[in-house]
């Protein structure tokens, strides 16, 4: 198959379906559930065989010209291949939980059209070639999410919108003009490992320090750097399928991804480290680690404490990046898919919470274990691994994060990475203690379902099944076919390290 | 030469005042009549500078541009007096409506 | 054949073919619909040939009548003229097919419809002389068909405020020609000639010729309704019928512009022109503050979008200050793809009002509450049209201002820069509140059933406007040919390599 009819069909196979739900009407659920998880279906199939295209040493190439000497240009390397299968996984998941969860809510057709157009966009981003392209995609993404922020159609909900608007947006704005910025001072700015930039005079430096510091902060808007991070414990009035989506897969990964983009593949960490842009940003990602898990310590809303979290972990990933380590690079790339599926599958539990109990508040967890065993033992597999409990995957992360830093003679971070494990331990453990060794203040209402399973299926497997994923990828790390050992070929070939 | 001058200057004038008249006179009548001024100190420009050619023939082009202009200017001339006719009929006001009221329907 | 077929000139035929319809719609009135509808289908296939005839190696010039330049009336068909032929023929199509519907829809209403076709299609007649004008005074005369026509469609619905906005307009209009026609009279008193070229390379850089390019622009400023001079835009175009607001905004404020766009390319270049063209970018830069300002405080939507209108005029003007030098083709790309996308954008906003208008009854934004009933579904339609207004990818706006922009860097104009992306955040800032109220989710009364005419061209326009700039590259290859700017389109700052 011809690489450049791929890239176009993976696009494709989440953008159609969203257009057709669109002009579908609302009670026709049948034909809109099996549009979904068809394109679901597809795209996974489809990134396999991708997968299968650069294993078998092809290249995949889409370039159409946008405007005399710019091109939009689509482009599969194993970097995007990596966010790539981790946004279509976890958008078949995701699919399959929220048929489940939105079940006889209005403006389904809306919902779910907005919904594929924003894994459109994440695959956009993931394999954008260039970054024009790049930004392009990540525009797409803050338009296509904000109506799922405001789904609702509460006014709290409107507020939360306009919030995630105006940081997005303005985080767009910035990241336009750095773009046209370099763009014009660098040419063609494809993505291509090591960097495009070495070869600009030195007199330029000053210029590509400042606009480094405009690309990360509009990037760190979406990757949710303090102190750009507010819109995104807002955003959490959103339903429960969207803070999964949002926070595992789309959004706050688009913003990493874009940054390890930027210092990978367009300034490369050898300029990088020239121009001294790492060290702060590694501060700041160290600042977001610690603050995220402070705030979430005193968060009574289960969903803004995940969602400090999130912010929290997000910037591990950019820790392992601005290290400039080729372990901590391993840790921070791998963390990208560990921290996804560990979040996407809190999320999923807590939806399943509000949903089947309407509990939204931690104090109001006690004695839920009970009530829902299956739902609280993936939420408790997910919440150790947070911690950074071994053999779980965020102990993976974590472990090559603090190889990096002592290899690159930086011991503070094992000393960030205990006491945010500590942190970790301090917001996660009381919600485990609650559900599982506090009595129920008064008897859960009992189980409408067959047998007295807890809830409907469509809500109960997706997150058994990022659960188990969390726990295998974590015991058969080293294994072949694991995300770490993905993570190391794509150094291994993209960057030789 | 000296006499298109003073005609060009004096064709300047009539544009001004009739531009004064526009902007200053709120009768809507008014306001056309010193549209016209305006319109005829323009042409007057016009046929003026066209007469100054080197051999003393005098440039017929300018006319034939003048006369469209004047077809034109009769054209505006009507419609605008058809609008302010429909205006005082409906509102039996010779004026434009000063208050902008926000509100429409 | 084909060469048969190619040898008319048919862009001279999309000036005859409306103008002898406009005739026969007027003494016909009851068939006056037919007419105009007839005359739309076949201007598009006029305007398709025009544009294959550019692309081939032609004559630039058409000398009516047989006459040589100085004497007779030479007629231009270069790129900029075919793009707005082109345009003109496409965006007039589809509002020309919802005029059909809406007309039809408020017989009982008001609107005269049997005189809006003559007069649109006069309208329609006049622009596309314009375009293809080559001297001064045919451009007068030109213009002034074009405001008459404007005046009469603003008058169509006959209420006392529509009357005050046409007579307003009629009388800015007048002074408007009236002072560009006494600057025309100073140039031929020292030229003795009107063609563009031959003025072009006459013209010295003397005082009069000063004063002569000061009235000339003023009056045009005053009818492109630039800020400060704006005040008559808004009632004009919110009093008229949708279809005829469409037309205004969309298509007729840019004729004026492209009329100074020529004046000032072609005919002015010996003059001096850094401090107008200063003055110039600094009233656009006003224009698109203020604009989007007032926007932002509007109660409805028709002026909402009037305002918006007076906003992007703004950006057009920056291509004066903007086009020096290298960066002189980027800026006039730039500026030549804004009229087109806001061309199919406003389009589509103000059909989409006028949807609105009628089937609620009312365009009060307060009161469109409540997405995903009829006209919930058109907010969404408006939504996807302001993408192009906000300057968002994939639209033709984002890649306008992505030409805006390297311009501005390219010439080292900061201040530019920052209006730009400034006047962005400030138009998303009014579409959102928009969109704000169609996301509120409350009981909505019951609308009655939309025509399929009245939803479906502001959909194809709004989807062309999105999708613009993926195909933006081929009018801007057209717009280039016979351009009176020099060189290739830089998106580089060629010193910095």
């Amino acid at each position: 198959m011809r690489g450049d009819l791929l890239l176009l069909a993976i696009v494709a196979s989440s953008l159609l379906p969203g257009l057709i739900i669109f002009s579908l009407p609302e009670p026709m659920i049948r034909l809109r559930t099996t549009l979904n998880l068809a394109g679901a279906l597809l795209k996974v199939i489809l990134v396999v065989l991708l997968f299968l295209h650069l294993l078998a040493g092809r290249t995949a190439e889409f370039r159409l010209t946008l405007l005399p000497e710019m091109d939009l240009l689509l482009r599969a390397d194993a970097l995007s291949l990596l966010f790539l299968s981790l946004s279509a996984v976890l958008w078949l998941v995701t699919t399959i939980y929220a048929i489940g969860y939105l079940e006889g809510a209005p403006h389904r057709s809306r919902f779910f059209g907005f919904f594929s157009l924003c894994v459109c966009a994440t695959t956009g981003v993931a394999l954008a070639g260039d970054l024009v392209t790049f930004v392009l995609f990540y525009e797409l993404l803050t338009l296509s999410t904000y109506p799922l922020v405001v789904h609702r159609g509460t006014p709290v909900a409107l507020r939360a919108g306009r919030i995630y608007l105006a940081y997005t947006l303005s985080g767009g704005v910035v990241l336009f003009a750095a773009t046209v910025w370099l763009r014009a001072i660098a040419g063609p700015l494809d993505f291509i490992p090591g960097g495009i930039l070495s070869i600009l005079p030195p007199t330029l430096h000053p210029t590509l320090t400042l606009i480094f510091l405009l690309l990360m902060l509009s990037l760190g808007v979406k990757a949710a750097l303090v102190p750009l991070h507010s819109w995104l414990p807002t955003a959490m009035v959103a339903p429960a399928p969207v803070s999964a989506l949002l926070h595992a897969v789309a959004v706050v990964k688009a913003g990493a991804f874009g940054i390890v983009r930027v210092v990978q593949d367009i300034y490369g960490t050898g300029l990088c480290t020239v121009l001294g842009v790492l060290s702060p940003l590694a501060l700041v990602a160290a600042l977001t680690v610690i603050y995220g898990s402070v705030r979430a310590l005193n968060q009574d809303d289960l969903k803004r404490r995940l969602a400090f979290s999130t912010v929290s972990q997000v910037s591990y990933i950019v820790l392992g990046i601005a290290l400039a380590q080729p372990l901590a690079l391993i840790g921070g790339l791998v963390h990208l898919v560990h921290q996804g599926l560990m979040k996407i599958t809190l999320f999923f539990c807590a939806g399943n919470l509000a949903e089947t109990l309407e509990i939204h508040k931690i104090t109001a967890m006690d004695g839920v274990g009970r009530r829902l065993p299956a739902t609280m033992t993936a939420f408790t597999i997910a919440a150790l691994g947070m911690i950074g409990l071994p053999p779980l995957v965020g102990f993976v992360s974590k472990w090559y994060l603090g190889l990096g830093g002592l290899a690159g003679g930086q011991s503070w971070v094992i000393l960030l990475l205990l006491s945010s494990s500590l942190l970790n331990a301090c917001y996660f453990l009381p919600v485990i203690h609650r559900a599982w060794f506090r009595p129920a203040a008064a008897p859960w209402p009992t189980s409408p379902f067959a047998s007295g399973r807890e809830t409907t299926w469509a809500l109960l497997m997706p997150p058994l099944v990022t659960a188990t994923l969390v726990v295998l990828l974590g015991v058969l790390a080293e294994s072949s076919g694991s995300p770490l050992h993905w993570v190391k070929w794509i150094l291994s070939r993209e960057y030789g390290l | 030469m000296s006499v298109s001058v003073l005609y060009a200057g004096g064709g300047t004038l009539l544009f001004f005042i009739g531009l004064h008249a526009l902007l200053v006179y709120p009768h809507l009548l008014r306001k056309i009549l010193a549209a016209n001024i305006m319109g005829s100190g323009v042409f007057m420009v016009f046929v003026a500078l066209g007469a100054r050619s080197s051999d003393g023939v005098t440039d017929p082009v300018p006319q034939a541009m003048v006369l469209t202009g004047i077809v034109v200017s009769l054209c505006f001339t009507a419609v605008a007096l058809v609008l302010a006719v429909r205006i005082h009929r409906l509102t039996g006001c010779t004026t434009f409506v000063q208050d902008q009221e926000a509100a429409g329907d | 054949m084909t060469d048969a077929i190619l040898q008319q000139p048919w862009f001279l035929w999309l000036t005859l073919i409306p103008l002898g319809a406009a005739i026969l719609a007027f003494v016909l009135p009851r068939q006056a619909h037919l007419v105009g509808f007839a005359t739309a289908l076949i201007l598009p296939f006029c305007a398709l040939l025009a544009v294959r005839q550019g692309t081939l190696p032609h004559q630039l010039f058409l000398n009516a009548g047989g006459w040589d330049a100085p004497l007779g009336i030479a007629l231009r068909n270069d790129g900029l003229a075919l793009v707005m032929l082109a345009v003109t023929a496409g965006v007039g199509f589809i509002i020309s097919c919802y005029a059909t519907a809406y007309f039809s829809a408020r017989r009982h209403k008001p609107d005269r419809p049997h005189y809006f076709w003559p007069l649109w299609l006069f309208l329609w007649g006049g622009c596309n002389a314009l375009f293809i004008s080559g001297d001064l005074f045919n451009l007068y005369v030109t213009l002034e068909l074009v405001t008459l026509a404007s005046v009469a469609l603003i008058a169509l619905e006959g209420g006392n405020k529509a009357l005050n906005a046409a007579l307003r307009y009629l009388f800015i209009g007048l002074i408007g020609s009236l002072a560009y026609l006494l600057g025309v009279a100073i140039l031929y008193g020292t030229y003795a000639t009107v063609d563009l070229g031959l003025l072009g390379d006459a013209l010295t850089n003397t005082r009069l010729n000063h004063v002569a390019m000061a009235l000339m622009v003023s009056g045009l400023i005053l009818k492109s309704a630039l800020f400060p001079m704006h005040f008559w835009l808004p009632q004009a175009h919110a009093m008229a019928p949708a279809p005829v607001s469409a037309l205004l905004s969309a298509l007729i404020v840019k004729t004026t512009f492209i009329v100074l766009l020529r004046l000032w390319f072609m005919v002015f270049p010996a003059l001096d022109l850094v401090v107008t063209g200063q003055i110039l970018g600094l009233l656009g830069s006003g224009a698109i503050i203020w604009g989007s300002l007032m926007a932002l405080r509007q109660e409805r939507l028709k002026l909402l979008i009037a305002y918006s209108t007076v906003a992007q005029i703004g950006y057009l003007f920056l291509v004066f200050p903007l086009a020096r030098g290298d960066a002189a083709a980027a800026a006039w790309t730039g500026c030549v793809l804004l009229i087109l996308a806001h061309a199919c954008g406003k389009a589509a906003m103000f059909l989409v009002a006028g949807t609105i208008h009628h089937t609620a009854g009312h365009d009060r934004i307060s009161q469109l509450a409540g997405a995903g009933g009829p006209v919930g579904v058109l907010v969404v339609v408006f939504a996807l049209a302001a993408v192009t207004i906000i300057g968002l990818p994939p639209s033709g706006g984002f890649f306008a201002k992505w030409l805006l922009l390297s311009a501005a860097l390219a010439t080292g104009q900061w201040f530019y820069l920052l209006v730009i992306l400034g006047g962005s955040l400030l138009s998303a800032a009014y579409i959102v509140r928009v969109l704000s109220w169609a996301f509120l989710d409350v009981k909505r009364s019951h609308y009655p059933v939309i025509p399929w005419v009245m939803k479906w061209p502001p959909l194809l326009l709004a989807v062309i406007s999105l999708l613009f700039g993926l195909i933006a590259h081929q009018p801007l290859q057209l717009a280039l040919i016979d351009a009176p700017v020099a060189g290739r389109v830089m998106l580089e700052i060629s010193h910095a390599r």
